[in-house]
């Protein structure tokens, strides 16, 4: 056979092996996981959403935002971490900040979070854990620190006319330890704890 | 504390991959030389025009690896500039010229590099019909070429190396099929969504609204670390909770990197007939991943930098239900091996941290490197390492009782100095090319100063090691990254297989030498010591002054 030919050979086995494979692994196998996903484990496999009477308010792992229209965080709920998705916590653009370690803007974004949580909080900048200042990987982060959502319970309480031992008691109560008890970080879920807050009152 | 939490998650990994090594590197090296094909599988040969039987030269299975690579770089390619007449495209309109011809190299040579943000460039069918195909098959491709290479050193005056339409068959239907099946399921139960919902548009607690996304991304998540691919489902890739919700599920995801590279050591020993050098083989892998994860995981946790300092920690693009360490293990799998997911983002580490990635790459990815592309990356670093140890004791050098003369020196020479000549003059001439430059420093770099150097230097190095990783400030979607980081990972990825699949030829055609009292021992520690020293070295030497210009002095000045 000619080199051509053979060349030529080659490439339809492909053409028709690629179409098997797109056919197999593409769809066939995509079409299983989903059917698996919807019919054994619905739950998951629509994102785990949280719905208040009846009406769906988010999913418990995407972080949203707790600010009002102009952007200024709201005292009487938990604040989550500092979101560079979109406007933050746009669920349609994830994204990090992905400024680097001496960058000029990250330092003063850094500094001016730290200013505005110790004054709207009535804490010492130093008391303020690194959660609270940085932004996440996705901009969705669901979680802060246990220290984070400590720290946030006198304002929320105050904000809401509430003890703020029954706030402190709330967050205490909403802490989830490590996965395994060593992987990754404690961690509290600011849209778990804000629903249960709502229940307060 | 934390080093408590490093050794028991590393621990926890460690143990995953052990209860893996025999069944799963003992079950490829059966599929590989097995020579059975199931009846469904008859079938489908025939359908698709392949003997089974047919043992194939190294140039022909040669040419089947590019021939179907490059109907996958087509096929990628009008599938992204057709999407506006596609089914399930969420609206979104054909993908430019330039980002599908980077695209479609980018995931047929198993580096999933994306210039683009996925959650809004994308549709469904893309994704499927185009990019979780080639998870699939690029993946397989990688394990194809690193048996063929093994059976170079397993036969003796043989012509052949094996048929490479049944190896990807096997590999994609036998190997990668099951696994990511049972993976994807993992992952559900996860959390990690599989639906076909598009956008859910809901009014948040706060009166706002939010609009969460959907699509299978489960079924693409578990490929995309079992075929060491690493593209995102979304743009934040791993650190989005819909494709990695928690702390355990970070961790199956990390172990699901690694179970193909890490084991196919084990099938390497079962087809040479000693799993001692399997063993040898792991034992240089690990000794490397272990001193690099430390190091990374030291340089984050002590977090030096003046914005690190200034938030008391290095938590800038990190999440919190991994924390750093969570991030800094997937890190270090990620970019030892050829994936290039991220769950955290590398452009905000401290600067020393940041250049692990980077280093890791520069390795070559041997430790334990991509599916397939690891094995025979460390093999070619094996033949130099006895080539070297010959030289200091007089000696013509052998490995596995094969003589590594000259034609095989030069082969494995030009092998270990492609990635470095392709990521060395990619970002020189990012830098040096008048025009280019000025659009390199104002559109693309994110960061200023020398860590805008880094950001380039990181995606080179990125594209021509096939990782796919990034410092993600970097704007790649641009006429000179697209068409030179594509190009970048077309030779990264089909010049070293190009070389291997001639080695793995010239090798298959020799006698075996007998051992004698003279011959290196290449499954002691001594010879592990020596490979992970020529690894070191060779990379050392390579890169060391590019570093200086970037992660080095801003971390170190």
């Amino acid at each position: 056979m000619s080199t051509t030919r053979t060349t030529a050979r080659t490439h339809w086995v492909a053409i028709r092996a690629m179409l098997l494979f797109t056919l197999v692994l593409g769809i066939g196998y995509t079409a299983l996981i989903t059917a698996i996903g919807q019919v054994a484990m619905p739950a998951q496999a629509n994102g785990s959403v949280v719905t208040v009477d009846g009406r769906v308010v988010g999913s418990t792992l995407i972080g949203q935002s707790f600010a009002n229209a102009d952007g200024d965080p709201l005292p009487e709920w938990f604040q989550p971490r500092p979101s560079a998705a979109g406007d933050g916590y746009d669920a349609g653009a994830s994204s990090g900040s992905n400024l680097g370690p001496e960058n000029a803007d990250l330092v003063a974004a850094i500094e001016e979070r730290r200013a505005q949580v110790a004054a709207f909080n009535d804490v010492p900048e130093a008391d303020i854990p690194a959660d609270a200042v940085t932004a996440s990987g996705s901009g969705l982060d669901p979680h802060i620190s246990p220290a984070y959502a400590r720290l946030q319970a006198a304002r929320v309480a105050e904000a809401r006319g509430l003890p703020a031992s029954e706030v402190l008691g709330l967050v205490e109560s909403r802490i989830q330890a490590r996965d395994l008890g060593y992987l990754g970080e404690p961690t509290v879920n600011v849209l778990q704890l804000n629903l249960a807050l709502a229940e307060l009152g | 504390m934390g080093v408590l939490l490093a050794v028991l998650q590393t621990a926890t990994l460690v143990l995953i991959l052990a209860l893996a090594y025999r069944p799963l590197g003992d079950y490829m090296a059966r599929l590989y030389t097995s020579t059975e094909d199931w009846r469904v599988e008859r079938g489908l040969y025939r359908l698709v025009g392949v003997d089974p039987r047919a043992e194939q030269s190294w140039t022909a299975y040669l040419r089947g690896v590019l021939a179907f690579s490059l109907i996958g770089v087509l096929i990628v390619y009008v599938l992204q500039r057709a999407q506006a007449v596609l089914p399930y495209s969420l609206g979104f309109p054909a993908v430019p010229e330039g980002l599908s011809f980077n695209t479609a190299a980018s995931f047929v040579t198993n580096t999933n590099w994306q210039s683009y943000s996925p959650d809004v460039t994308m549709g469904y069918t893309v994704q499927l019909a185009g990019l979780a195909v080639q998870n699939f098959v690029s993946a397989a491709v990688g394990i194809a070429v690193a048996i063929a290479v093994v059976r170079g050193f397993a036969r003796t005056k043989s012509g052949t190396i094996g048929n490479f339409w049944v190896d990807l068959f096997r590999g994609a239907f036998r190997l990668l099929l099951p696994l990511s099946i049972v993976a994807a399921i993992i992952l559900i139960i996860g959390g990690v969504v599989q639906n076909f919902n598009g956008f859910t548009e809901v009014s948040t607690l706060a009166g706002n609204t939010q609009n969460l996304p959907g699509g299978p991304v489960a079924s693409q998540e578990a490929i995309k670390e079992l075929g060491t691919n690493g593209g995102g489902f979304f743009n934040a890739n791993s650190a989005h909770p819909f494709e990695n919700p928690s702390g355990w599920t970070n961790l199956v995801e990390i172990a699901l990197m690694l179970a193909i590279p890490f084991t196919l050591p084990r099938t390497f020993g079962r087809m040479v007939g000693s799993n001692r050098q399997g063993y040898a083989i792991l034992a240089t892998m690990a000794t490397l991943f272990v001193v690099s994860l430390v190091t990374i995981s030291a340089l984050e946790l002590n977090g030096a930098g003046t914005a690190p300092e200034l938030a008391g920690g290095a938590m800038e693009g990190k999440e919190q239900r991994y924390g750093i360490l969570g991030s800094t293990l997937f890190a270090s799998a990620s970019t030892l091996t050829s994936t290039g997911a991220v769950n955290s983002m590398h452009d905000s580490y401290t600067a020393l941290g940041g250049m692990m990635p980077m280093l890791n790459m520069m390795l070559g990815e041997v430790a334990p490197g991509g599916t397939g592309s690891g094995l025979y990356g460390m093999l070619v670093l094996a033949v130099i390492a006895v080539f070297i140890a010959g030289l200091l004791v007089g000696r013509t050098p052998e490995y596995l009782g094969k003589k590594i003369g000259p034609r095989e020196i030069k082969l494995a020479s030009l092998y270990i100095l492609v990635t470095p000549m392709l990521v060395l003059a990619g970002t020189a001439l990012s830098f040096a090319i008048p025009g280019v430059r000025e659009d390199v420093e104002t559109t693309s770099i994110w960061n200023p100063g020398v860590h805008g150097m880094s950001e380039v230097l990181y995606a080179f190095t990125s594209a021509a090691n096939n990782n796919g990783s990034a410092f993600a400030g970097l704007t790649a979607n641009t006429p000179w990254l697209n068409t030179a980081l594509g190009v970048a990972m077309l030779l990264g990825r089909f010049i070293p297989i190009v070389l291997v699949l001639a080695l793995a030829g010239s090798l298959a055609a020799q006698d075996r030498v007998p051992a004698t009292a003279g011959t290196l021992p290449t499954s002691r520690p001594q010879f592990v010591g020596l490979l992970v020293g020529v690894t070191i070295i060779v990379t050392a030497l390579t890169y060391f002054p590019v570093l200086t210009l970037g992660p080095l002095a801003e971390g170190l000045i």
